[in-house]
């Protein structure tokens, strides 16, 4: 077979899949090159979080289109249940501190035109009866919800490549090599693939690949783990989060709770080769899912696992033309909010590359946009 | 799971077979006919498979079905089952109540006699 394509895209997480199944539907001849497996990196080890609030502004737009016109019908659309819920966000406060920095959160999403609120104690408790008496309040946004990011990364992969779009596993990408001035051969340690046009989506590997054309996004790589809970009776189906991040999550649509955290160590406890689990996370996760849930006090923890997220120096993805790379784009830095957004954001992709421009503005997630601090 | 593989290649039709119906991981209740078709779908590697039918997600965590699941993804890809990498086991080892896990009695050095 030979390495041509319309397209590259490098890394084969949600971001990629999502590419290039929009690319494929409308013709483009699309290779995905991805070093380990489909899906390795945040994208089937995040809360599946589909939410606008507590974003930043600047992603927020991504966001309101995804929930908006894409999400509602994804599971039809890629034919495969990806357990999207459209049932709320709440994020959750116990003290007064907590719930200032909500107010702030909801102050500046609602400038963006999002439909979100504060609630009180009363009001939460009439949407979950299981939390514990001690929260206060929360925001309250009503179209956000949550999906399974494992399911849908594989949806978008099975149908891109009944659609035609070449998957290429175990390419390990080094250099992306110009040629008379335009961003054109992925060098891999063993093989040289050539196209058109680029798209580097490779989460944090994202960053020593734009190196090899001089391009350098402020990146880190972080550690954050989960765990699964046995399933249990439905009790509810809104995505939760509270103030301080003790803990974020959902029950799946299998009866499971899944949750998130931290445990403020994880910048120095991380394997840099292996995301490996640390025995104080789960630990402290549980302290926080008690806190705010003291009836799943008995419910068995089944599975813990760590995954890394691609922190950017500001928190917001680079979704880029590069001007000094013509012939590359960049979808990197997602920063652990990037599940929600996929489908947006592939959309976008397929426009950049089909159009020429994407049909939102995304002048505030350009890749030159970092500057010292004075 | 460092070897290269072209997803693109062909497969040959799926076939059903007499035994297709036969419970593979009992926990989640995954038949062997859904891992051969998760394979003709596109997943090869055991992580793709569990992510996809969640095979050895349940209670026992795969210690039931790991290798029948292996065995059946290597003879649908006509391969050696020692070819493909096992799925990563996390912790706990076992369930374990939240409870339990989150007691960890935190104290200050003023504790310590």
């Amino acid at each position: 077979m030979n390495n041509n394509s319309d397209v590259l895209i490098i890394g084969g997480g949600v971001i990629g899949c999502a590419t290039a199944y929009y690319l494929a539907k409308q013709g483009v001849n699309v290779t995905v090159l991805e070093k380990k497996q489909i899906g390795e990196g945040g994208s089937s080890r995040n809360g599946g979080g589909v939410r606008q609030s507590g974003r930043d502004p600047r992603e927020l737009p991504l966001a309101m289109a995804g929930i908006k016109n894409l999400w509602p019908t994804l599971s039809e659309e890629l034919g495969m249940d990806v357990e999207y819920y459209k049932k709320g966000n709440l994020r959750l406060a116990k003290t007064a501190g907590h719930i200032k920095i909500l107010e702030g959160l909801t102050e500046r999403a609602v400038a963006k035109g999002l439909d979100v609120k504060m609630i009180d104690a009363q009001e939460v408790k009439a949407i979950c009866p299981y939390l514990s008496d001690e929260v206060i309040g929360a925001s309250w946004c009503d179209t956000d919800g949550h999906a399974n990011p494992m399911l849908t990364t594989l949806a978008y992969y099975k149908n891109a490549r009944r659609l035609g779009v070449r998957f290429i596993t175990g390419e390990n990408v080094v250099e992306i090599k110009k040629i008379r001035g335009k961003a054109r051969q992925v060098i891999t340690e063993q093989n040289i693939y050539e196209a058109e046009q680029i798209i580097l989506a490779a989460g944090y590997e994202s960053r020593a690949i734009a190196n090899t054309v001089g391009i350098d996004i402020p990146m880190n790589r972080v550690l954050l783990e989960a765990l699964a809970t046995e399933p249990q009776g439905k009790m509810f189906e809104q995505m939760l989060g509270t103030a301080e991040a003790d803990f974020y999550g959902h029950q799946s649509t299998h009866g499971s709770f899944v949750f998130g955290g931290s445990s403020g160590f994880d910048a120095y406890t991380s394997n840099f080769d292996t995301p490996i689990n640390n025995s104080q996370t789960a630990a402290c996760i549980c302290r926080g899912i008690i806190g705010y849930f003291p009836i799943l006090a008995d419910a068995k923890i089944v599975r813990t696992w760590a995954g890394w997220i691609d922190e950017c120096a500001d928190h917001v993805p680079v979704i880029s033309f590069v001007e000094e790379v013509p012939g590359l784009i960049l979808a990197c830095a997602f920063t652990g909010h990037g599940f929600g957004i996929s489908p947006m954001v592939g959309t976008l992709l397929a426009e950049m590359i089909v159009d020429g421009k994407p049909s939102l503005d995304l002048y505030e997630l350009r890749y030159d946009r970092f500057k010292t601090k004075l | 799971m460092n070897k290269i593989i072209d997803r693109s290649i062909d497969l040959g039709p799926y076939w059903p077979q007499e035994d297709d119906d036969l419970i593979i991981c009992r926990c989640e209740e995954v038949t062997k006919g859904e891992i051969r078709k998760a394979v003709h779908e596109g997943m090869v590697t055991l992580t793709e498979i569990r992510r996809y039918l969640r095979t050895g997600m349940g209670l026992c965590q795969g210690q039931t079905c790991a290798k029948l699941v292996k065995n059946i993804v290597a003879r649908e890809l006509k391969i050696a089952p020692n070819e493909l990498e096992s799925a990563v086991s996390r912790a706990p080892a076992r369930p374990v109540e939240m409870r339990v896990l989150a007691n960890e009695v935190i104290t200050g050095g003023e504790n310590h006699e």
